[in-house]
């Protein structure tokens, strides 16, 4: 661990103007340079930076599919031909073709999108109202906390697959975004308390007391020394749970309560090659095979962040 | 450390006439537990002037961080109420302002610094922008201005290189430092009063007095009150001017330093002075206090001491002996203040003595 203030320790001794010079450098954005520690900590890191890699060409894969999906000359996975019925790799398809005679590489490529939209946005939604609802229910106590706490029951008593399979076959409509509202629905209470856990947790240190004697507001308290100190755990449990979300939406797909043909996503893919396992498993692999690495990614990634973020481990 | 009995005063001793800075009146704080009521402070009083240092002298559970937070207002209300009392400062009583007022008084009039210094600085933050908080929550200014007035405060009080020092987290520094950089933060705005609880408990010795200096010169240069909550006597002589011996959430003795050291008023007072090692006593043994400290949930009737009390007499178990003056600029609560005052002995084996319990009585034990 580098102290945040070893890094000047070449600036000479300070005299008159070059004194002012050094207060400014000293006085630049001292709160980033917690920031600064974790990043160059994470630097250091291989696991940090192969899995940010792969978290990267996912995402760029999610927001520009066609250039990935082109890479083999046939990028169009509506191009199919029922003659190609499940055959198995070749020059240009490199994944082989799935029971509609469709390119299964350009269909994996394409599939990354819903699949990862749902895990960011179930994780960020999720986190989001666990930061407002958790750090409310522990700062605050009394009432509120017994109230969100109450309401965090209800959807823990859920068994969350068959929570989210009544509620799915009762929507009409299931894409992307009612997908998401499910699994948010299930996802939110786990975060919370736990951002509740630790926002209780700091409430009674010291530092708050201190903060509270030398006139800070309970809002200022709350927002300037509670969070920073009790966010660290909830997002990275977040990003664990981010490869989990999307397990859950391929699993919810694969038993046919979450996204419809004719959309594309990693799910589909993989409840459609249930039925040919034996005969044709490259339908199963190569989905498979990129929702793994995916789901990995994402876990390492926030494991590598725990430790980066974690003050307690500074 | 030793006692320096009968050391002169820095400056001239504070008459009663001079306004005070601030007027604890009758405060009494209680926490309501499930099953429970614990009167933490039971009607407790006190006054500092300006630049005046008091002391609130007890032991661990004698109400004297309690008082200090009813002072500041930083109470945990969920469990704690104060039930009675006033608490005058700058003519109005905090304990009647509105919430906001209350939070202006904070940090830029009356400031704390707490024992553990660690836990009191936000593990998060570089110390310069913590002590930078203060001006730009308080006083409106930049982030820029702010810092390099953090720094400047931190040379005051006596962080070296402290230019390069504030871009450092608490835990980069050592116990010492961090008190410096709470005192640093506690006297940011110029408080009226700045109150330390048990400021230097956690640190070594050498550290111990270094911080004292410290808070002396800074009270000094700035004027402003002091209030050392401690138990530690050694502390205490050396920085107050006034004592207020604190006892089952009331005072019990007021006196200036001098003379308490020399001659304590009250039983419990000359209890906690025997039961320190002094180099000019011929005595080799100490005798500490016998007894437990009382238990708050149940107060006894009459004088709260007099359980512990060697010369506890009929009376003292009847009735609870008012706080009142017995000699110059001197205040006890203790129906023979005057006999303990002069060692009268006397008076306090008088007639009327009562058999004290076995647990009552420190010489057996000591």
């Amino acid at each position: 661990m580098i102290p945040a203030w070893s890094g000047r320790s070449e600036l000479p001794e300070p005299t008159g103007d070059a004194a002012e010079a050094a207060a400014e450098t000293t006085a630049v954005e001292p709160g980033a340079s917690f920031l600064a520690d974790a990043w160059s900590e994470l630097v250091h890191n291989p696991l940090f930076i192969i899995s940010g890699a792969i978290v990267v060409l996912i995402l760029a894969i999610v927001i520009f599919p066609a250039p990935f999906a082109g890479l083999f000359g046939h990028g169009n996975p509506h191009a199919c031909n029922l003659a190609d019925s499940n055959e198995g790799p070749r020059a240009g398809h490199p994944f082989g073709f799935d029971v509609q005679g469709c390119d299964l590489y350009a269909n994996v490529i394409y599939g990354a999108r819903p699949t990862v939209t749902i895990g960011l946005l179930v994780t960020g939604t999720s986190l989001m109202i666990a930061i407002v609802l958790g750090s409310l229910a522990g700062f605050l106590g009394g009432a509120v906390d017994t109230i969100l706490g109450r309401l965090a029951d209800v959807f823990f008593g859920f068994p969350f697959i068959l929570g989210a399979i009544i509620i799915l076959t009762v929507i009409p409509e299931r894409n992307v975004l009612t997908v998401s509202l499910v699994l948010i629905i299930f996802g939110w209470p786990v975060m919370t308390r736990l951002m509740r856990s630790t926002v209780l947790g700091e409430r009674s240190k010291d530092y708050v007391l201190a903060a509270r004697s030398l006139g800070a507001s309970n809002m200022r308290i709350l927002r300037k020394h509670i969070l920073p100190n009790a966010v660290a755990p909830v997002i990275v449990y977040a990003t664990l749970v981010t490869g989990g979300i999307m397990v859950a939406e391929a699993t919810l797909t694969f038993l046919g309560v979450g996204l419809q043909a004719p959309a594309i996503s990693w799910g589909l893919e993989l409840a459609s090659a249930q039925t040919e396992i034996q005969q044709y498993p490259h339908l199963l692999i190569f989905p498979g095979l990129f929702l793994s690495i995916t789901v990995l990614a994402f876990v390492t990634l926030g494991d590598t962040l725990r430790d980066a973020l974690d003050p307690r481990l500074r | 450390m030793t006692l320096e009995v009968g050391r002169p005063l820095q400056g001239a001793p504070l008459g009663h006439e001079r306004a005070s800075l601030l007027d604890v009146k009758d405060l009494s704080v209680e926490f309501r537990l499930r099953k429970k009521v614990v009167h933490a402070v039971n009607g407790f009083s006190c006054s500092v002037s300006p630049g005046e240092t008091l002391a609130i002298l007890g032991e661990s559970g004698s109400g004297k961080s309690v008082t200090a937070h009813a002072i500041m207002g930083t109470l945990n209300t969920t469990t704690a109420k104060v039930t009675g009392g006033e608490v005058w400062f700058e003519g109005r009583d905090l304990l009647r302002l509105p919430d906001r007022e209350r939070r202006r008084v904070r940090g830029r009039k009356i400031a704390i610094i707490f024992q553990d210094s660690l836990s009191a600085l936000n593990p998060l933050f570089t110390v310069a922008n913590q002590i930078g908080e203060m001006f730009r929550f308080h006083d409106g200014m930049n982030k820029r201005a702010a810092e390099r007035a953090a720094v400047d405060l931190m040379g005051r009080v006596g962080i070296p290189d402290a230019r390069r020092r504030a871009g450092a987290y608490p835990h980069e520094f050592s116990g010492g430092m961090r008190q410096r950089i709470m005192i640093a933060m506690a006297l940011a705005l110029d408080p009226a009063l700045l109150i330390a609880d048990e400021p230097t408990t956690a640190l070594d010795v050498t550290v111990q007095a270094q911080i004292m200096e410290l808070l002396k010169d800074l009270q000094r240069e700035m004027g402003m009150g002091l209030v050392l909550i401690t138990h530690d006597l050694g502390v205490v002589a050396d920085m107050a001017d006034r004592i207020v011996v604190m006892y089952a959430g009331k005072a019990v003795e007021v006196s200036p330093v001098h003379d308490l050291y020399s001659s304590p008023g009250h039983p419990y007072t000359a209890g906690l002075l025997q039961s320190i090692p002094r180099l000019d006593s011929a005595e080799d043994e100490l005798r500490p206090i016998g007894g437990a400290p009382p238990d708050m949930t149940r107060l006894a009737t009459g004088c709260s001491f007099q359980p512990r009390c060697r010369w506890a007499q009929n009376i003292c178990k009847g009735e609870p002996p008012p706080l009142r003056t017995v000699a110059d600029g001197r205040r006890s609560a203790c129906h023979f203040a005057e006999a303990v005052l002069h060692g009268d002995e006397a008076v306090l084996h008088g007639d009327q003595a009562v058999l004290v319990g076995d647990e009552a009585s420190g010489d057996e034990h000591a």
